[in-house]
């Protein structure tokens, strides 16, 4: 259960993200339903998983969790306020040097309690012209690890143009999150085989190069 | 009489129209089932009652209310410009200034109705003020072409609809304390005469009028809907400062700038490869799909009404 004061930054939040952005949720697929998800999604600017948090029913952003690098969120009081509070991120030291113990097993313990993840594969945000980074390896590790836990690959679009790296003043654009059809690991699969299956279902779901480039 | 007695007369006459839009489409469901163009039907006049709605509301509030409003529409149809329009990050500091500086000291000017600045200030001072910032950014791909876009959505998301509240600053003899309803005779016009296209095209629709452009539009509709809404525009006078066949003129020059803009903006949809601005107002699309119309009545509206009525 969390305090009144994280509900009203949260509210303030998506209240912002949504005045700004106008943005919506676009389901290819049907919904989806309860139990845990695994979503993940393109990365290409600290807000993008405040969009996805924002687009998805009340029901579900309460048991949905972002995965976001310890070394930017648990710097400075602000950060780590909205970060574990308020986001309730699940937080991993991406320096392997620094890490003690798996660093999936803190995600395999939200999905045991009920919870979903916001997951973004590339590892960092992709500031390159590339629509989307390789992925790293941990999607396919964690489905597999949890294979309860549905991935759903989920496109956002345009929060980059909103708001590019080192801007200050959020430019105010359409931003759409359109989610894809469930994607669970099949049998005997291997890891090259799904992680490129995987960012190919989460490429379809972009719109046409040709209508912003 | 003034607007108090006659704004009142206007919205009732726009509710019962409204009111008869619902049942024709509650009797169309009932007789022919769900089909998607009754669906649409229905969409479009549950939209009508919220954009009726919020515009009784900001004539409730006086002239600020409907610059606000107005201002709003501004924000929501720039946004949706500059969306589909290809800009680059170093058309940050130019894009930031048009929302943030340029939209809102467009309106404070119409607030306090400075025309001698508000009628230049887009197409002069800006004009040549966002380039300077784009440039010193140091970007040059598609330099032309960007300061070219911004600048044209600038002039027809933001100082186009600004034309709109800016009748109300128009000092015209006999027509004090009316001003609200010279907004509500163009908006009425040009509106009822895009619906009452769409009604004699979906009845009597034939042949494509700009099939390159339009897949929708008709010769029959064209013509219907302008006639149509050009002798609304006579049935109107009674609002406005114009003589009968003096309202059915501003009405026709409207109606065919409505016409043209909507094709414009048509244009810019194709080329961009979307059907609709943006799903804002559900059934319409966008605030572009809706305001494309009086996007391009608005300043030839305001300037004839300057040039032949004001002082």
């Amino acid at each position: 259960m969390t305090g009144i004061v994280e509900r009203l930054a949260a509210a303030l939040v998506t209240g912002f993200a949504r005045a700004v952005t106008g943005v919506r949720g676009d389901w290819r697929d049907a919904p989806p339903g309860p139990g845990p998800h695994i979503y993940f999604a393109n990365h290409a600017s600290h807000g993008d998983f405040v969009l996805v948090w924002t687009v998805l029913p009340r029901v579900l952003r309460r048991t949905t969790r972002p995965v976001a690098g310890a070394d930017y969120w648990d710097t400075g009081a602000i950060r780590r306020f909205f970060g574990r509070r308020v986001f309730r991120a699940v937080l991993i030291d991406r320096r392997p040097e620094m890490r003690t113990g798996d660093p999936l097993e803190p995600l395999a313990a939200a999905i045991d309690s009920g919870q979903s993840l916001i997951l973004f594969p590339e590892g960092t945000r992709n500031l390159t012209e590339a629509k989307l980074l390789p992925f790293k390896s941990g999607l396919y590790h964690l489905a597999r690890l949890r294979p309860d836990a549905v991935p759903v690959p989920v496109w956002i679009e345009n929060l980059n143009r909103v708001m590019p790296k080192g801007e200050l003043v959020p430019i105010p654009l359409l931003c759409t999150v359109t989610f894809g059809a469930p994607l669970p690991v099949a049998a005997g699969e291997t890891k090259d085989a799904y992680l490129a299956r995987a960012r190919t279902a989460l490429l379809a779901l972009a719109p046409r190069p040709e209508a912003v480039s | 009489m003034t607007a108090g007695s006659e704004a009142p007369i206007l919205f009732a006459g726009i509710a019962v129209v409204l009111l008869v839009a619902t049942l024709a489409g509650w009797l169309l469901r009932r007789r022919f089932g769900r089909t998607p163009t009754i669906e649409n039907l229905e969409t479009r006049v549950r939209a009508w009652w919220v954009m009726v709605g919020l515009i009784a509301g900001a004539f409730l509030l006086g002239h600020g209310g409907v610059i606000v409003l107005f201002a709003l529409a501004s924000f929501a149809a720039l946004r949706e410009f500059v969306t589909l329009t290809p800009t680059r990050r170093g058309d940050h500091w130019a894009l930031a200034i048009a929302f943030f500086v340029v939209l809102p000291l467009q309106y404070w000017l119409v607030g306090i109705e400075w025309y001698g600045l508000y009628a230049i200030f887009i197409p002069v001072y800006v004009f040549l003020l966002l380039p300077i910032v784009a440039a010193l950014r140091g970007d040059t791909t598609r330099f032309m072409a960007r300061v070219a876009e911004l600048q044209w959505g600038l002039m027809i998301c933001v100082f186009c609809v600004s034309h709109v509240p800016a009748l109300l600053t128009l000092p015209i003899p006999g027509f004090e304390g009316r001003h609200l309803l010279l907004v509500a005779f163009l908006v009425v016009v040009v509106q009822a005469s895009d619906v009452l296209q769409y009604v004699w095209g979906k009845l009597l629709g034939r042949r494509k009028i700009a099939p390159a452009l339009s897949p929708s539009k008709t010769v029959e509709g064209f013509a219907g809907g302008v006639a149509s809404a050009t002798a609304l525009g006579a049935a109107l006078w009674w609002i406005t400062p114009f003589a009968p066949w003096q309202a059915a003129l501003m009405a026709l020059v409207v109606t065919l700038m409505g016409f043209f803009g909507g094709l414009v903006m048509s244009a810019i949809k194709r080329d961009r490869g979307v059907k609709d601005w943006g799903r804002m107002i559900e059934g319409h699309g966008g605030m572009l799909d809706r305001l494309d119309s009086v996007i391009f009545a608005a300043p030839v509206f305001f300037h004839l009404t300057r040039y032949w009525w004001s002082i």
